[in-house]
């Protein structure tokens, strides 16, 4: 075979893959970038402005951290076709069950209302009332759940995930050193010494790269989407290819705000964008824009979550493959979700503050439950089959779990004592 | 006999009855796990009990300083 026929070939054949890489990609892709919600964008921001370029290689930690874990729950999703919650009532009999159940009910709403929170605070920024934003954006995701099909859902559902990328082309108006962001960014050391404010950051970021919901999310939609035992190497690649994203996504955030914001006393994303557009208003429309999207993203993938686990555990049909005849309770419980989140964040003084920090709080609650179940199932040869853990795994997804469970404890714990940090 | 319908009225009464009735299904359909409580993981299970306990109690106790 001569040179051009053997291109020719290699080409054919990578267009081949990434063809069915893009019918098959979606939950990974889909719970990576959403894993960057308002509350991550608000983390990273505040990162980024406090400690500039000197935790990015921290960033670059969470990837495989972020991928073991969300891998697994492909696996389980694949081989037992039921969704998390169902999994655990299924093994662990109906106490675990009721608790994961209720605790990720509980947890997902008020998630939802931080969601709400951020995506309002965003467009308040283009004098966009939250009572527009909130009508908008609920008609909007009910439009995208009701059109009858899981393959179409998932589609809009990634060009939405894609606008995530937005931070990319910011941190490039900033006009960063690179050498100084290479040269900071990817010497692990922890800039200002081992203080406790930084150990609260640090603790901030794990919280944010895994949420009790992506694993229900994302193992509920493995199932929906069909995936079998085959898919699991394409479900692999997508996780794989969703973490990068979601790592990348974060770095480059922290690049703009280390570049422009280093040293400024910042709260939130919202407020670092008002504080962009006095100087540089294409950088601050960005900033406001991802967190709009960050917020609109996290808010349809835990509003998913919530219904999937409620008509698995009630036995309701819930697929997006059904119409709203065919799966009435399904459908019901996500527009409640939608109206009273969104509701909540119109009350005139409604604690918003106070929900934000219990937020972290209950999902201390429910993660380690989550993840130890995760580890268990994954580990049941009867369950899993030739699927089940291999002692590599084991081992890694093990020390990450046990890492995360004692880090989202210690933060769960300065965030309802935060005179502990001084 | 007093039931839920006679306190509620009927039609309230029957809707939660229909919610009873579909959580006792649930609990009788999970009542036995399916794992097979190996050493490991009873470990863990028990783990998880005395840390969610530790849990509350620390959020019970936040909850009576912000009365107190």
């Amino acid at each position: 075979m001569d040179i051009g026929s053997t291109f020719f070939y290699k080409y054919r054949r990578f267009v081949k893959t990434l063809k069915i890489y893009l019918l098959l990609a979606g939950p990974g892709l889909i719970v990576m970038l959403a894993d960057n919600d308002a509350g991550g964008i608000t983390t990273y921001t505040v990162t980024g402005a406090k400690y500039g370029y000197g935790l990015i290689w921290f960033l670059l930690l969470l990837l495989p951290v972020a991928y073991i874990v969300q891998e697994m729950t492909v696996r389980l999703g694949a081989v037992t076709k039921r969704g998390h919650a169902e999994a655990i009532f299924d093994a662990f009999g109906s106490f675990w069950g009721w608790f994961s159940f209720l605790d990720l009910a509980l947890v997902n709403w008020l998630t939802l209302v931080t969601e709400f929170i951020g995506m309002t605070a965003a467009l308040a920024i283009f004098h966009i009332p939250p009572v527009v934003t909130v009508v908008i954006v609920s008609i909007v995701m009910m439009l995208m759940v009701l059109q009858g099909k899981y393959w179409t859902w998932e589609k809009i559902a990634i060009l939405f995930a894609a606008l995530n990328i937005i931070y990319i082309p910011a941190a490039f108006l900033v006009h960063p050193s690179v050498g100084e962001v290479l040269r900071i960014g990817l010497v692990p050391h922890f800039p200002g010494g081992f203080t406790a404010t930084l150990f609260f950051f640090l603790m901030a970021n794990i919280g944010t790269t895994i949420a009790p919901w992506m694993i229900f999310f994302q193992q509920s939609a493995v199932v929906d989407k069909g995936m079998k035992e085959k898919d699991i190497p394409w479900g692999q690649v997508d996780t794989l290819i969703g973490s990068a994203f979601t790592v990348l996504v974060a770095i480059f955030l922290v690049v703009v705000t280390g570049t422009v914001l280093y040293g400024t006393e910042v709260e939130s994303a919202a407020q670092a964008a008002s504080i962009m557009m006095t100087t540089n208003p294409w950088l601050g429309t960005c900033i406001a824009i991802g967190l709009f999207n960050a917020g609109f993203l996290g808010a349809i993938c835990i509003s998913l979550a919530s219904s999937w686990a409620f008509g698995e555990v009630f036995g309701w049909a819930h697929s997006l493959n059904l119409k709203i005849r065919e799966a009435p309770w399904f459908y019901a419980c996500y527009l409640f979700a939608l109206i009273t989140a969104g509701g909540v964040v119109l009350i005139p003084h409604a604690p918003l503050v106070l929900i934000t920090l219990f937020v972290q709080v209950i999902a201390v609650t429910l993660l380690p439950a989550a993840l130890v179940f995760l580890i268990l199932l994954l580990n049941n040869e009867e369950i899993m089959g030739k699927y089940r853990n291999t002692t590599l795994q084991n081992i890694a997804g093990t020390a990450i779990v046990v890492a995360i469970i004692i880090l989202s404890t210690l933060y769960g714990i300065t965030t309802l004592f935060p005179e502990l940090l001084t | 006999m007093v039931t839920i319908e006679t306190v509620l009225g009927h039609r309230m009464g029957s809707v939660l009855r229909t919610w009873t009735d579909k959580i006792t299904e649930i609990n009788k359909k999970y009542e036995t796990p399916r794992i097979r409580m190996s050493r490991g993981v009873r470990i863990a299970l028990l783990f998880l009990r005395i840390y969610l306990i530790l849990l509350v109690l620390l959020l019970g106790y936040k909850f009576w300083t912000l009365l107190t």
